[in-house]
């Protein structure tokens, strides 16, 4: 394996602590080393340039049946988009939902190595692992929906935590999934029936639960179980005026409860695109932020993350496994809809939406998004996201970056909106003056995340030990530079290394790496009641049989397992 | 001796049963039997066992025999034709894995190929009314466990998807639905007094070529608004009984097939199908699906939908990717003389295309990829046979609810047959010689 030393950079690292020093990064053998330990190795000249550890996504819809609804029912988003095969690069196409090709080599561009695809619908995860598969460079693992499932429905109803992690141990295995994801608990289930539920003590029908007592017994199965990620909400009543007191309510539903992992993490719950869960008012009318009240919980609580969601004014692709959501927004902006409910599982849809900025409430949700992170006391817990593409094509992430870190591209922006002064009447963003540092975006997007995903041992950081995953940009932080100069720079990594492998080099993709699918092996005790359910319901209710269920290993080439002991 | 394998997945029909039970020898080389399958599936097992089966590939002599050949050679003849035309075309693709699918994804991005598949003249209309209206479906299973208004207009299940009626739609007992087929309505619209629409509460007879106004009718019906006495042929009386009796359910599922996507109308249609699914849904839960064909069919527009973003008729040939139905479409490709090579595979034009297209595929370098003797392989310069998918090899297949299952391997192929995916990859490897790259 080669050996390189990125050297002279000004480096930005929260896992070693450097704040845009002036350092030396080797790298030997897939990882990063001391300097001491390479002999001769290629040099890349980082003087004057930014030197980061390579990004790590919480949360965004990039591979699986939704996501390719969204391509295959929107040939409009690849209208002037298409770009040939050329060199290593495959032909790519698409804006909000681009191809898996196009997925992989722009996240790398941006110098992101790993994503983690937030939905995946049990019954579709060979759909979604073949799609991962066929997205390059990336590492990445996908996440299991389980708050509307029916087995965990039925356990959670008699406070069956164990049963429930057991289950859970055993679909992560079937699935080959990564974590406890929740959309919308017992609201998708109720949309079965086109219902929904719209507070966290909304009962389910039929399943006689509520949404709290799904929320908070997968809590507790995932610390039961001691998985590397905790339990990822999507919440109740997404997208409605008001609806930052269910955020808050469901918010508490993790206090008290403490995190029982090996794997580093601190919190017990993250919620995902916090922004769209942040709304006050009672009506689009006197639609307003609430994202103090809601920052001001998060930053108290310290057993808590979240992501930001935040609106990049784009015309994009929304796609949710919360379908009750979807078919209200396509009530309100009558574009198409498209919807799949999955027997015993979950549900979704997908509708595409415009940001505009000429449109109040977008311009009020745009605040909001950036808002969370501004306000936010502690950047390892609040991570940089659009949900993508719901709130906006993660190809925006350095957009979001430059707003952050620029007042003055904030004001620009804001004073560009047609309904400027409504919308700063509706938000505090034009009141908030601080400007983040590249230590504090590298918390946000690098470590930050990959702590809380239980991966800080293999992600996040540049210290020796860690994979070599390592972007550097042509960026120098101590000269002046005007705000688009961000934007320009975290577009188009100038080096990226993945796991060692040089696969980005003077802007140019010349690799497409050496990409790996990380799922959750959690052994349980046997458990023969759950084991007998699962049997009965393959019988009964499923269209397939157990057998023709679990996905089998030649749908990951490449993966990365992670073992986690939960018997005792 | 022989042992029994189970749950096998039926490589026939969009409805992908996964219950099959096959009975082979304890060697793995004959299949013997076949359980719970329907009659086509049961026989497309049956026909692997075929004793005059083709096992090598052949080429056609100027006096129109066969000369076999060897899979060498007919890799060096299909790598050459693809790379010397300008603008070839790669049809097909059906029936067989999504692992030679993507493959062949690859080869026509390398060569600049036209690639499409039997939606082209099947279900393509209705993934253009999906562009234009999105569509509210869910799994077969929530049919199963949950409807109890089952509306199939333009589709004959009964002998098209045999087993679907039992499994999915009419006759099963589901979670919410214990009391199967008693507590469901069915409608039927078909011109034809079908085997389906004998099972039907309603059959509405509609006059041929007039659904689209028949969907209107229950929109109109749906919203209590005043209907002529007749639509499409049908009393408004009994379109206002339909429309209250699909109201009155608690989840309503409409599959629809050939007959509306193919008559008169064609896309429109469907756009009027997905437009009464969700005036519906204003009333009750209601979703909509199609009925798939070939048993992967759905998923070569998945595979494409990923690596390239659409679902069919996509044209490569600019070194991107270009999608428009009605240029890109292997017929009108065909007849205008557009393209001037052709390879198919998984799946049977010479069957199913107009004569006109047909006589080009003869008068082109051509081969068909498929285990069969076919109306195609007789027009085309070489055919290769291949090892059946989901007989004698597996690999991914999506249902026609898009959900995908691994199809098995139960009975060994022929000495020395290669499979589709092996074929088309040592196709590729043979592509990238020639070019030099």
């Amino acid at each position: 394996m080669a050996e390189y030393l990125i050297k002279n950079g000004f480096v930005f690292d929260p896992v070693i602590g450097i704040r845009g020093d002036i350092a030396d990064i080797a790298i030997k053998d897939c990882k990063f080393v001391e300097t001491s330990e390479v002999k001769d190795p290629k040099v890349i000249d980082a003087a004057g340039k930014t030197v980061m550890a390579g990004g790590v996504d919480v949360h965004a819809h990039v591979a699986g049946p939704k996501v390719n609804v969204g391509r295959n029912f929107r040939p409009e988003d690849k209208l002037f988009t298409y770009k040939p095969r050329s060199g290593v690069e495959r032909m790519q196409g698409g804006f909000s939902v681009p191809t898996t090709i196009r997925t992989g080599y722009n996240y790398a561009r941006m110098g992101y190595t790993t994503v983690m695809e937030a939905a995946m619908p049990p019954l579709y995860a060979r759909h979604t692992h073949e799609e991962i598969r066929d997205t390059p460079i990336l590492d990445q693992g996908a996440y299991p929906v389980f708050g509307n499932n029916w087995f965990v429905l039925e356990y959670l109803r008699n406070d069956e935590i164990e049963n429930t992690a057991a289950y859970v141990a055993w679909l992560l295995r079937a699935t080959k999934g990564y974590a406890v994801k929740v959309v919308n608990p017992g609201g998708t289930e109720a949309w079965g029936w086109g219902l929904n539920c719209e507070n966290i003590h909304d009962p389910v029908p039929y399943f006689n639960i509520t949404p709290a007592q799904i929320v908070k017994g997968l809590i507790e199965a995932n610390e039961y179980l001691g998985l590397p990620h905790s339990m990822h909400i999507h919440a109740n009543n997404l997208g409605n005026p008001g609806n930052y007191t269910t955020t808050l309510d469901t918010f508490r539903l993790s206090e008290g409860i403490r995190p029982r992992s090996k794997f580093g993490r601190d919190q017990v719950m993250h919620h995902t695109h916090v922004q769209f869960h942040s709304y006050g008012g009672d009506s689009w009318a006197n639609f307003e932020s609430k994202a103090p009240e809601i920052i001001d919980y998060v930053n108290s609580h310290d057993n808590i993350t979240i992501d930001l969601g935040a609106v990049t004014l784009d015309e994009t692709t929304t796609m949710t496994a919360d379908g009750p959501f979807e078919h209200h927004l396509t009530e309100l902006n009558h574009l198409k809809w498209a919807n799949t409910d999955v027997e015993l599982e979950t549900g979704s849809g997908v509708v595409p939406y415009i940001y505009s900025p000429s449109i109040k409430v977008c311009a009020i949700q745009w605040c909001i998004g950036l808002e969370l992170a501004l306000l936010a006391k502690d950047p390892m817990r609040v991570f940089l996201s659009t949900d993508h593409p719901n709130a906006g094509p993660f190809t925006r992430y350095p957009r979001i970056m430059k707003w952050l870190m620029s007042e003055e591209a904030r004001n620009q922006q804001i004073d560009s909106f047609k309904y400027r002064d409504k919308v700063i009447d509706a938000t505090n963003l034009a009141g908030i003056d601080r400007e983040l540092d590249l230590y504090e975006i590298a918390q946000m997007t690098r470590a930050g995340p990959a702590k809380a995903l239980g991966l800080s041992q293999i992600y996040g950081g540049l210290a020796p030990g860690l994979d070599a995953d390592v972007a550097v940009y042509d960026f120098n932080p101590n000269e002046p530079y005007a705000p688009d100069d961000i934007e320009t720079a975290f577009s188009s990594a100038e080096h990226l290394f993945k796991t060692g492998v040089q696969v980005i080099r003077d802007h140019e993709i010349v690799s497409n790496g050496n990409k790996r699918t990380l799922w959750v092996n959690a052994k349980v005790n046997e458990n023969p009641q759950v084991m007998r359910d699962v049997r009965e319901k393959f019988l009964r209710y499923y269209t397939v049989t157990l057998n023709n269920y679990e996905v089998s290993g030649h749908y990951l080439p490449n993966p990365y397992v992670i073992e986690v002991d939960a018997t005792q | 001796m022989s042992r029994t394998v189970t749950d096998v997945i039926c490589p026939f029909c969009g409805t992908l049963c996964d219950d099959i039970e096959v009975v082979v020898s304890d060697d793995g080389r004959k299949l013997h039997e076949v359980y719970n399958a329907c009659a086509i599936g049961a026989e497309k097992f049956l026909h692997s066992q075929a004793k005059d089966r083709i096992t090598r590939p052949r080429m056609r002599q100027d006096d129109g025999s066969w000369k076999e050949i060897t899979y060498d050679e007919a890799i060096d003849y299909t790598a050459r034709i693809l790379v010397n035309a300008k603008k070839p075309l790669m049809y097909g693709w059906s029936s067989t894995n999504c692992e030679a699918q993507a493959i062949g994804s690859e080869i026509g991005e390398v060569v600049g190929a036209v690639v499409d598949n039997t939606a082209t003249v099947c279900h393509g209309t209705s993934l253009i009314a999906v562009q234009d209206i999105g569509i509210p479906s869910c799994t077969l299973g929530e049919v199963k466990n949950r409807a109890d208004r089952i509306l199939f207009w333009g589709c004959n299940p009964a002998h098209a998807h045999p087993r679907h009626m039992s499994r999915y739609s009419i006759f099963p007992r589901g979670f919410f639905t214990g009391k199967g087929h008693t507590a469901r309505k069915v409608i039927v619209v078909d011109p034809r007094p079908t085997d389906t629409a004998n099972v039907a509460d309603i059959h509405l007879q509609v006059e041929q070529g007039r659904d689209y106004e028949l969907f209107d009718a229950f929109r109109v019906a749906f919203k209590g608004e005043q209907l002529p006495d007749f639509v499409a042929g049908i009393p408004k009386e009994k379109i206002y009984e339909a429309a209250e009796m699909l109201k009155s359910g608690r989840f309503v599922i409409i599959f629809f097939g050939m007959g509306v996507t193919q008559s008169l109308g064609k896309n429109h249609n469907i756009d009027a199908a997905i437009a009464v699914t969700r005036d519906l849904n204003e009333y009750t839960k209601a979703a909509i699906m199609p009925m798939r064909g070939h048993y992967n069919v759905t998923g070569s527009g998945q595979v494409w939908g990923w690596l390239f973003g659409f679902p069919y008729a996509v044209d490569l040939s600019r070194g991107f990717a270009r999608y428009n139905p009605g240029e890109t479409t292997a017929n009108d490709l065909l007849r205008r003389d557009e393209v001037d090579a052709v390879l198919v595979i998984a799946s049977d034009p010479g069957a199913h295309f107009p004569f006109s297209s047909v006589r080009k595929i003869y008068e082109l370098p051509s081969v068909a990829i498929d285990p069969h003797e076919t109306p195609t392989t007789e027009v085309c310069k070489v055919h290769v046979p291949v090892a059946f998918v989901g007989v004698e090899v597996g690999g991914c297949a999506y249902r026609m609810d898009n959900v995908p299952i691994e199809t098995r391997k139960v009975v060994e192929p022929p000495d020395g047959m290669m499979t589709d995916e092996e074929f088309l990859r040592r196709v590729l490897e043979r592509i990238k010689e020639l070019q030099g790259v």
